[in-house]
């Protein structure tokens, strides 16, 4: 189909997406022109705080978001395969197999009325064919696989007779079971207590590093993002405002919001020197989604902000290898803190 | 409990208020089903309070035309004693009417305090007449409306009675499930906090607070209670001919489905429109009221 | 789960004996006296007082009341009055009748009511919902027996397909039995399949809007089992509630169909027997009823416990 080679494009290519849902209220436009690649083997994370748009940008991959009201443009390619326009049947065969989710909330994610054997071996007969039997050892395995102990007896057990980590590892278990090319986890952690997320992320990390599957991590903990993932994607109202590797994120963040957002961030107040630094809490509120004013949407919370951010919107433009930023008063210097 | 206070409404103030009541006027009105709900009550109200004004006498007989169909002269047509169907049907409305409300009212006039008091000594009262209810509710409606109504002996007054007890458990339970909630709220805390009596705070505090529910409560028994009437009456347990209830008309209609089907059909089209729209019109007042409740 | 039995059987003994003192108050209620009922209209005072004695009416209330449960738990009710026959023996001849007709109309309730809620769920605010939905609504405000006037009018009188009433046993005749059958238990399901259907409707959108139910459509499973199986499967505790709840409406929806179709089932006796002040019949007839819609839903609690897990292996039911 593609003329380009494989090793031409990436894993995924996200270009030009737009996604609105249609509402008693009018449209919401949830994603606005957002272009991002993963590469295979890589674990990207996409941040930013609720109603930016990273939950729905993922969500658009597999394309699981309700199909009467969501108007959705743009392109998406897997392997250099389109998927925007794939019909529902073609899309299912790549759901659960290619591309397949984790969700936030691991204690209504799985279906309390089926054993945990079952709900993973479910996927295993829809995609790879195995029978009842051999889906059910399989079962066991991935049990095994993403660190459950004593996965034998669990493989019998129903979801409410499980730990919340638990449970989150069962929904990694059912994501991983077909190899897919892509997991995206969607705020895989946020529900969980502090000592288990490193648990759960050290499954992703060793997912990634075992069988190479690539991961799009979405979470509004730049935490997070710093422990697992190799590049971050910053969203802010709909649209990417900084792409870097995280290394480079951390050293030097250019976009203002960006370095809020570290600036908020726990342990920002826990290395400060003198001890009685408190957490920095960007003000304002996210624009409401239904507007959209040719500027840059963050201005009105931005230290930075001056008249040319009410003028035009910046676009992305590069701050060396990889690393872009859309923003007309950038940070310049190491250290993401004095504006 | 405490993290429920926070987030609770203070129906009872708000209740009064005549914002709120067109409030959920304007709600109401935006649902098409409830407007016709609303029409379809107000068509069986005017059919039975002014229907029998202005029809024939429901006992007449013409005995130049028994079994006659519909025809200018009567326009439902008329029974096998030539009495006409249209002033029965009227007349029906009218003892449809008595039943469904006043049964309804004896089931809340007894109801209410009852539940109001459990739900408030939940301690000492509540575990007896949950249970008494829960006994009541062993028996199926139409059993304990039959076994009422044999112990009462058939009429419309013995009717009333039994569908009145028969409706009885469900207002109670509904009452006290209110009271329940309702007395965990702050504006009822605080009015305890400020030592007023039971009495006061029962009927001046939690009863307000409850009056949507029992407002839909009672549209929704009103239908039960309609065809309460008319089945106990089909079976010759309740409203006794000559008295032409839509269940009497059913009874007599079925020996001439073959010659006069217009008998059957028009008294049961009138019990189903008439439940309708009392289903419709409790549906609808339960989605104003309640703007929380979705379907 | 012994425990969480014991508790549901424990209750259901308290309300049974309650229930049980209610019909029997319910009985001594009734206007008229059995005694001379019995005795017949010309019988002299004297024998009036034998009967009485004789039956043991001239004793407490408390001591005919232990006397009256402790025989029924023997399966004896006495006699009928109209045709001497004992009751017991009537009960054993007219339960299956009513048995067949519910068993029947259940069928059809949940053939047409599951299915209609769980297409009016998937297709929500569609035509086929908006169907659905109106004949949910109609099916709730249409009585049981102007549906079976309605239906034999149509069928028998009209169009002569099927019988207007009557009934032949099943072992003697079944097609026969079935044929007059049919339309009895298509009226009383088809009420029943209104409230079915508004409940399943109602849980299967709840099930839908599920976090599991997008879990599922994640692994890429085809919508049939997305909905037949992880939706439907948490509505089915529903179901199973709602077909408990209105088993009560089952059975007055019975009484009701068979005086129509002249069924000689449990609830044409019931209504006999009050139109006859056939005492004994009555007592038996109510007490049997209660007793087995009391059993109905001890069942429904225990089939809760099996399609929900978590009641089943912990006892403990939430919410």
């Amino acid at each position: 189909m593609s003329e380009r080679l494989m090793s031409e494009h990436s894993l995924l290519e996200i270009t030009g997406l737009r996604v609105g849902f249609d509402t008693e209220e009018g449209r919401v436009q949830a994603v606005r022109d957002v272009s991002l690649r993963l590469e295979r083997g890589e674990i990207l994370a996409l941040c930013g705080e609720s109603g930016c748009g990273k939950s729905v940008t993922a969500m658009s991959i597999p394309r699981l978001l309700p199909p009467e009201t969501t108007r959705l443009s743009g392109s998406i390619r897997l392997d250099g395969r389109e998927l925007t326009d794939l019909p529902e049947s073609a899309l299912r065969a790549i759901r659960g197999k290619d591309v397949s989710m984790v969700f936030q909330e691991p204690m209504t994610s799985l279906n309390p009325s089926f054993t945990v054997g079952f709900q993973i071996a479910e996927v295993l007969r829809r995609h790879e064919g195995m029978s009842r039997t051999a889906a059910r050892s399989r079962a066991v395995e991935l049990l095994e696989l993403v660190g459950i102990p004593a996965p034998a007896r669990r493989v019998r057990e129903y979801p409410h007779q499980l730990s919340g980590g638990m449970r989150q590892r069962v929904m990694i278990a059912i994501a991983v079971a077909c190899s897919p090319r892509v997991l995206i986890a969607d705020e895989p952690t946020t529900a969980l207590d502090v000592t288990i997320q490193a648990g759960v992320l050290d499954v992703f990390r060793d997912l990634r590093d075992r069988l190479g599957t690539a991961i799009i991590l979405i979470t509004h903990d730049l935490g997070v993002v710093a422990d697992v993932a190799d590049r971050a994607v910053v969203m802010y109202a709909g649209r990417a405002v900084e792409e870097a590797s995280v290394t480079e994120l951390y050293a030097r963040p250019r976009h203002p919001y960006t370095a809020g957002l570290m600036r908020a961030l726990p342990s920002a107040a826990v290395t400060g020197e003198d001890g009685r630094r408190r957490l920095t809490e960007i003000p304002g509120l996210v624009p409401p989604p239904f507007e959209d004013p040719d500027e840059c949407a963050f201005h009105p919370r931005c230290p930075r902000a001056r008249e040319d951010c009410t003028a035009t919107r910046p676009a992305l433009e590069a701050f060396g290898t990889g690393h872009r930023a859309a923003c007309f008063h950038p940070l310049s210097t190491a250290a993401g803190g004095d504006a | 409990m405490a993290d429920q206070t926070l987030s609770a409404p203070l129906p009872a103030l708000a209740g009064a208020t005549p914002g709120r009541a067109r409030q959920v006027w304007r709600r109401f009105r935006r649902r098409p089903a409830a407007v016709a709900g609303l029409a379809l009550v107000a068509g069986f109200l005017a059919l039975a309070v002014i229907g029998p004004l202005v029809t024939a006498d429901p006992a007449a007989q013409d005995y130049s035309a028994p079994l006659a169909p519909p025809s200018g002269g009567h326009l439902l047509g008329t029974d096998d004693l030539g009495r006409d169907l249209l002033a029965r049907i009227a007349y029906g409305a009218r003892v449809s009417l008595e039943a469904g409300v006043l049964s309804v009212l004896l089931a809340m006039v007894v109801g209410v305090p009852i539940g109001l008091v459990a739900g408030y000594y939940r301690r000492f009262l509540d575990p007896v007449v949950m249970r008494l209810v829960d006994v009541v509710l062993a028996f199926p409606f139409l059993i304990f409306a039959v076994g009422m109504a044999a112990i009462l002996g058939p009429s419309l007054r013995n009717v009333i009675i039994a569908l009145g007890v028969s409706q009885l458990p469900g207002i109670i339970r509904v009452t006290r499930g209110e009271v329940l909630t309702l007395r965990e709220l702050d504006y009822v805390a605080a009015a305890v906090a400020d030592g007023a009596g039971d009495g006061r705070i029962m009927f001046r505090y939690v009863l307000p607070g409850a009056t949507s529910t029992l407002i839909v409560q009672a549209t929704v028994g009103i239908p039960t209670a309609i065809i309460g009437e008319a089945t106990l009456s089909f079976l010759g347990l309740g409203v006794q001919p000559p008295t032409p209830s839509w269940g009497v008309v059913l009874t007599d209609a079925q020996q001439f489905l073959d010659q006069a089907p217009w008998l059957a059909i028009w008294p049961g089209v009138m019990i189903a429109l008439s439940t309708l729209g009392f289903n419709l019109l409790g549906d609808g007042l339960r989605d104003a009221l309640d703007p929380r409740s979705v379907r | 789960m012994a425990l969480f039995i014991l508790r549901r059987l424990g209750a259901a003994v308290i309300v049974l004996f309650l229930g049980s003192v209610l019909v029997f108050l319910g009985v001594r209620a009734l206007p008229g006296d059995p005694a001379r009922v019995l005795a017949g209209q010309e019988a002299s005072p004297e024998a009036i007082a034998a009967i009485r004695h004789d039956y043991g009416l001239d004793r407490p209330l408390p001591v005919q009341y232990a006397q009256w449960v402790g025989k029924a738990l023997t399966g004896d009710f006495g006699r009928s009055t109209q045709d001497r026959l004992p009751v017991a023996h009537i009960l054993t001849q007219r339960l299956p009748v009513t048995i067949e007709l519910s068993v029947l109309a259940m069928i059809v309730a949940i053939g047409i009511g599951v299915t209609a809620g769980v297409v009016a769920a998937t297709r929500r605010g569609r035509f086929a919902d908006h169907v659905a939905t109106g004949f949910g609504l109609v099916g709730l405000s249409v009585p049981h027996f102007w549906l079976g006037i309605l239906g034999i009018l149509l069928f028998s009188v009209r169009l002569h397909w099927l019988p207007a009433s009557g009934y032949v046993p099943f072992t003697g005749d079944p097609g026969g039995n079935l044929e007059r059958m049919l339309l009895p238990a298509l009226v009383l399901g088809t009420g029943f399949a209104a409230v079915l259907m508004r409940q399943t409707r109602s849980a299967m959108l709840e099930s839908l809007s599920a976090d599991y139910v997008r879990t599922a459509r994640a692994k890429g499973l085809p919508e049939r089992s997305v909905v037949g199986v992880h939706a439907l499967r948490n509505s089915l505790t529903t179901v199973v509630t709602v077909l408990g709840l209105q088993l009560g409406a089952l059975i007055s929806g019975a009484v009701v169909t068979e005086q129509i179709f002249v069924i000689p089932g449990f609830g044409k006796l019931t209504v006999d027997a009050v139109v006859t002040r056939n005492y004994p019949v009555i007592q038996a007839v109510v007490l049997v009823t209660v007793a087995g819609y009391i059993a109905v839903n001890l069942l429904v609690d225990l089939a809760y416990g099996v399609l929900n897990p978590r009641v089943r292996l912990t006892g403990v039911a939430d919410g």
